[in-house]
């Protein structure tokens, strides 16, 4: 298979702290491979080093071929790279609508925007009921939504989904769940970070286990479920 | 009655300036999250530069009017290139001693190309005078200009941030920057905008200013511009409605308390009003309340 990502030997330093050490993964097209682990193992960091948020001590980032470790952040949307952030992040005192064609920022074809807004509003009917409103006032489970959908507003090839059940009843996990394989099955590669590794395991086709800065574990998402260490580490019963 | 009238218009128009400064203030630590202390002296260059195009050269007023306006364009984009830019990632307090320090050095600059005498400013708006109730207030030009330039600048200002998608950048990254990365926003250009058209508004203030009251010097930006910050705390700092609620306040407080009380305590009136509001109301009249959410 074809590799959409590719990380190579990447160091990442907070100061003086060694964050991320000598990681190495690839994502191939059309997956969806979840990064788990613990609170603290480096999850976040690799994905905001990977869009140029946190830049790299070392290692090589290459995203379709191309070398994008010195890429700066904003300049990866218009290549297809879309990364849902921790915490959502959405344009608290925007309205929804607004906050969605901020996602279409670097967009310059109208008429087909215009396309991607209603595949958003099919795939996400509560964004439309709502779009009027202000992005501040929606619950946990719709800001998620709005902000997986102002991604799919770039019309993204790969798609970087930060912790996107953080904090939300068991309802909305599961429906969140649901949306990232609909999002898959529609062409766009996905590379998720998760705690809840019962549930990420079981959408994904591989997984890589951080502990600490580092991967000590990586393989297929149906095997690692099985894994004693990963079951008694990660997995709930 | 009629002196009322008059005072108060003549206030509104003062408010007007206040209110065009106070954008710049406003737009800026919207955005950049910084007070831009040295926003007060672009109005001190948009004086000169017209003075200069107009008074030396002989130039219509048009053209010096466009030449302020450019002259304090590409200075704002380049104090924020040099000065601010380096500086993204320091403490706030070292960005403001930084803005200053760019305050103090456009003065002495000003002090030392134009030397210390004051120059008397002739105005270039040639705008007849207006006779109201039968003659008994009259509204001069310059005052006229003044507010109707106030009206058509915040209409265009609301529109460009309402309708392009520059506006709605600069919405995105005034509220997170690192979302309006994600978004394929650059962060550092719109700041650069957001400089070039605060530095634009301070140009035109600086042409109404000096069209107004007429003398020219080094610190003539100084004092409007101290105001026109405190008329964008009084009316929220961030907040566009509020910066000109806030300037046209300023404007009247000042111009009745003038009339009516002392001209000589006029300022301390304004500020102890400034002083009274945010005791009230921290965060100005129309100020966001803070909220964090955990």
């Amino acid at each position: 298979m074809e590799n959409i990502l590719e990380v190579k030997d990447l160091n990442v330093y907070y100061g003086v702290i060694h964050a991320i050490k000598d990681i190495s993964f690839h994502v191939g097209k059309g997956e969806i491979v979840t990064l788990i682990g613990a609170n603290g193992a480096g999850k976040t960091t690799t994905l905001q080093t990977v869009t140029g948020l946190i830049p790299a001590r070392s290692g090589k980032v290459t995203y379709e071929g191309k070398d994008i470790s010195k890429t700066p952040g904003y300049k990866l949307v218009g290549q297809g790279i879309a990364h849902v952030p921790e915490g959502r992040r959405v344009f608290a005192d925007l309205s929804v609508y607004q906050n969605l064609m901020l996602g279409a920022f670097t967009r310059k074809d109208k008429a087909e925007t215009e396309q991607t807004l209603q595949m958003v509003y099919d795939r996400f009917p509560r964004l439309l009921e709502r779009k009027e409103q202000r992005a501040g006032t929606l619950s946990g489970g719709e800001q998620q939504m709005l902000a997986m959908g102002r991604a799919l507003m770039s019309k993204p090839r790969l798609m970087l989904l930060d912790e996107p059940s953080m904090g939300l009843s068991p309802i909305y996990v599961n429906e969140i769940f649901d949306i990232i394989q609909k999002i898959n099955a529609d062409g766009v590669t996905v590379l998720l970070v998760e705690q809840n590794a019962n549930k990420a395991l079981a959408i994904a086709n591989r997984a890589y286990v951080l502990e600490t800065g580092k991967i000590v574990l990586e393989g297929d998402a149906h095997e690692l479920m099985e894994n004693p260490q990963v079951k008694a580490a990660y997995l709930s019963e | 009655m009629s002196s009322f009238l008059t005072y108060l218009i003549n206030g509104i128009s003062l408010g007007s300036v206040y209110a065009i400064i106070a954008l710049g203030y406003t737009m800026v630590y919207g955005i950049a999250k910084m007070l831009n202390f040295a926003h007060g002296d672009v109005i001190m260059v948009g004086g000169y530069t017209v003075f200069v195009v107009c008074s030396t050269m002989g130039m219509p007023p048009l053209v010096g009017i466009l030449a302020a306006v450019i002259v304090c364009t590409v200075l704002g984009v380049t104090i924020e290139r040099i000065a601010y830019k380096p500086l993204r990632e320091a403490s706030s307090l070292s960005v403001l001693i930084t803005a200053i320090g760019v305050s103090y050095f456009l003065q002495n600059a000003a002090l030392i190309i134009f030397g210390a005498d004051t120059k008397s400013f002739q105005s270039v708006i040639h705008v007849p005078s207006l006779s109201l109730m039968g003659g008994q207030v009259t509204v001069s030009g310059e005052t006229l200009v003044t507010i109707l330039s106030c009206a058509v600048i915040l209409l265009a200002l609301t529109t460009f941030i309402n309708r392009t998608k520059t506006g709605q950048a600069m919405l995105a990254v005034s509220e997170d920057k690192g979302a309006a990365t994600l978004m394929g926003i650059n962060v550092n250009r719109t700041i650069a905008v957001t400089f070039a058209i605060g530095s634009a508004l301070a140009a035109i203030a600086g042409v109404l200013l000096c069209s107004s009251y007429p003398v020219l010097s080094s610190t003539t930006g100084a004092m409007p511009g101290i105001k026109a910050f405190t008329a964008a705390v009084f009316g929220g700092i961030g907040s566009i409605p509020g910066a000109l609620i806030g300037g046209i306040a300023m404007g009247v407080i000042e111009n009745l308390s003038k009339a009516y009380i002392s001209s000589q305590l006029s300022d301390a009136i304004v500020f102890s009003v400034l002083i009274i509001v945010l005791l009230v109301r921290p965060t100005g009249l129309l100020g966001k309340q803070i909220q964090e959410k955990v």
